[in-house]
């Protein structure tokens, strides 16, 4: 029996091949749509995803724009419970055009790269990178985005720190994780902190955030007070985050984008079930008198009710695993298409789970008025609809 | 001399639809036997309540009053689940548009209902190919509905009907859809099924030719049984 009922699902399923074409050419491109906005999203928090749980970000508590003193940094580090700290500067330069956007960050190379273990540079490199005061690193997904090789000159033009600015690519760094941004470049904060001091002496000794790391996960929020409270009513106060807090905040100031994308993506979804609804109520309607037929010969309402669920359930299901098989290739696509905007842009597993889910409820949703219909359906009525 | 089995007993059967607001009835209160081994014509003008009767003899219908036996089993007492086995086990259906699943072949066309039995794959298969070789659709098995003559399709829902050994066949205006020819092949099917098989046969028809293939034609109208006429050929 249940070789026959797949059988009979299958024939009927394939029986209208244009329409079941269409339709599962129409589901292929919503499963395919929702994964691609689904990943579009995720990439919108990777790096609040790929932050640690006992990195705090110190900033101006003013605002991000504002800089911290870098005489801070001994202050900071006295504060029970830090147990290594770094900092950073937003660089904000051009690479030839605007469009080629990727972030820059002067840092102190030493201390940085300890704090940030999923930057992975080989032994040789760091050395190279740390000897030269202009020698920069940079992630392999920039290096291959724009052709980049070890010992190349890196030309960026300042937007905040005006002039321009020659970097050596000295290192090559590669993530430790599948999900780590490997689009960024990161230079020496002193080569900075002197060029500033040359051209710009009033915003020398500045840093943009300091970044300490805590000695356990469980004390950031007391170790985050207490360094706020030590500069506490100083020209420049601070505001301290975990690194999570911190990217989250960037993100909150696109919301609005991510909550029109997840709505779009949800819409897509609605649309290919009121199209497969449609055309399961059509092939219902049509096979009136086949289920009147199969329920005179003494087959169950159940039957007849499962028969019509397993062909919406076979077109969205096959319509959906293409979907979810095609967001492989399109999402390396659309990535590689994009450049470094998205600097982590995969294609989750709760992404594809989602996908399938959706492709199921599809399915499901879409029998459901056609079952309902053929389970009250009387005999006698139905079979009057080819007389 | 014994008097022949009872297969169908009616008694003051009665049977009305509602159209709108309005109740009409269609059976005044009915009451007839048909014996084992029957080969029976029900004719009767438009309306006159053949087909419901007949859809009550075969189950797929309920009476709203009076008694309705048929192989033994009060069929409106059944629940819906029962009377669907019952069907199942005792009814063999012809119908005038033949009603074969367009998507499968004459074969599996024919195994369709013994999919409620708990025979085996090999086992459905033999029946089906015996029931078509009997009806002469031996070198049709794989032919799909549509690459079928309308006789020809007919003959592979004779096929389904028999297949299950039911109880009771029902046709309702099985030559209705059918050219002269192949109309008059499988009324001698029907007539061969009664007589060599046994087959009891319930028919509904219009056309007075096809019903004379019968036993016995019974006339119906305005619910009522009219009159029951006895023939020779049949």
């Amino acid at each position: 029996m249940p070789g026959s009922f797949l059988n009979l699902v299958l024939r009927n399923a394939w029986q209208h091949r244009l329409r079941s074409g269409l339709t599962v050419l129409g589901m292929i491109v919503a499963i395919l749509a929702f994964g691609l906005l689904g990943t579009v999203v995720d990439a919108w928090y990777a790096g609040a995803d790929g932050a640690a749980a006992n990195r705090l970000i110190v900033r101006s508590s003013i605002s991000l724009v504002f800089p911290l003193p870098q005489t801070y940094k001994e202050r900071i580090r006295a504060v029970d419970g830090v147990r290594d700290l770094s900092w950073a500067n937003w660089f904000g330069g051009i690479y030839k055009e605007p469009k080629n956007f990727f972030a820059q960050f002067a840092v102190d190379g030493e201390s940085y790269f300890r704090l940030y273990p999923e930057f992975v540079v080989g032994e040789g490199a760091m050395r190279d990178f740390l000897r030269d005061r202009k020698g920069c690193v940079v992630g392999r997904k920039l290096a291959e985005t724009h052709g980049l090789r070890v010992g190349d000159t890196l030309t960026l033009k300042g937007t905040i720190y005006p002039g321009s600015w020659d970097f050596v690519i000295r290192a090559i760094y590669d993530g430790a994780r599948k999900g780590t941004d490997q689009s960024q470049m990161f230079f020496h904060w002193a080569y900075l902190n002197e060029t500033v001091k040359a051209r710009m002496p009033g915003r020398a000794n500045n840093v943009g955030v300091f970044i300490a790391e805590v000695d356990s996960a469980d004390r950031v929020a007391t170790v985050s007070r207490a360094i706020d409270r030590e500069f506490a009513n100083s020209r420049a106060e601070t505001l301290t985050e975990t690194e999570k807090a911190f990217a989250l905040g960037f993100i909150a100031m696109t919301e609005a984008i991510v909550v029109a994308i997840r709505i779009v993506s949800y819409l897509v979804i609605f649309i290919i079930m009121a199209v497969m609804a449609n055309t399961m109520a059509m092939t219902a309607r049509e096979r009136t008198a086949e289920y009147a037929t199969l329920r005179a010969l003494g087959f169950p309402p159940g039957f007849v009710a499962a028969l019509i669920c397993g062909e919406s359930l076979l077109l969205a299901g096959v319509g959906g695993l293409a979907g979810i098989v095609l967001t492989f290739p399109v999402a390396a696509a659309f990535a590689a298409r994009m450049g470094t905007l998205f600097p982590v842009f995969n294609v989750s597993g709760a992404t594809v789970l989602l996908q399938a889910g959706s492709a199921l409820v599809v399915g499901v949703v879409a029998a459901l008025l056609p079952m309902r219909r053929v389970a009250r359906l009387s005999i006698v009525d139905g079979l009057r609809a080819v007389a | 001399m014994s008097s022949p089995e009872v297969l169908v007993r009616l008694r003051e059967v009665r049977k009305s639809y509602r159209r709108g607001a309005q109740v009409v009835p269609v059976l005044t209160g009915i009451g007839f036997d048909i014996a084992a081994g029957e080969f029976l014509a029900l004719m009767g003008p438009s309306g006159s309540g053949k087909s419901t009767l007949l859809n009550l003899i075969a189950g797929i219908d309920r009476p709203d009053s009076g008694e309705l036996v048929v192989a033994g089993e009060d069929i409106a007492a059944l629940d819906e689940a029962a009377l669907a086995d019952w069907r199942a086990r005792n009814i063999g259906f012809i119908f005038q548009f033949y009603n074969l699943m367009p998507v499968l072949n004459s074969r599996e066309n024919v195994e369709l209902p013994l999919l409620l039995t708990g025979l085996s794959g090999r086992e459905r298969r033999q029946r089906a190919e015996f029931a078509l070789a009997m009806v002469g659709l031996a070198d049709r098995m794989d032919h799909t509905p549509n690459e079928l003559s309308g006789g020809q399709q007919q003959r592979v829902a004779i096929a389904r009907a028999l297949v299950t050994d039911p109880t009771l066949i029902v046709a309702d205006e099985p030559t209705g859809d059918l050219d002269r020819e192949s109309a008059g092949d499988v009324l001698k099917l029907l007539q061969r099924l009664n007589r060599e098989a046994g087959k009891t046969i319930v028919m509904v028809t219009h056309d007075q030719r096809a019903a004379e293939a019968a036993h016995a034609i019974m006339h119906l109208e305005k619910g009522e049984l009219f009159v029951r006429e006895e023939l020779k050929q049949g």
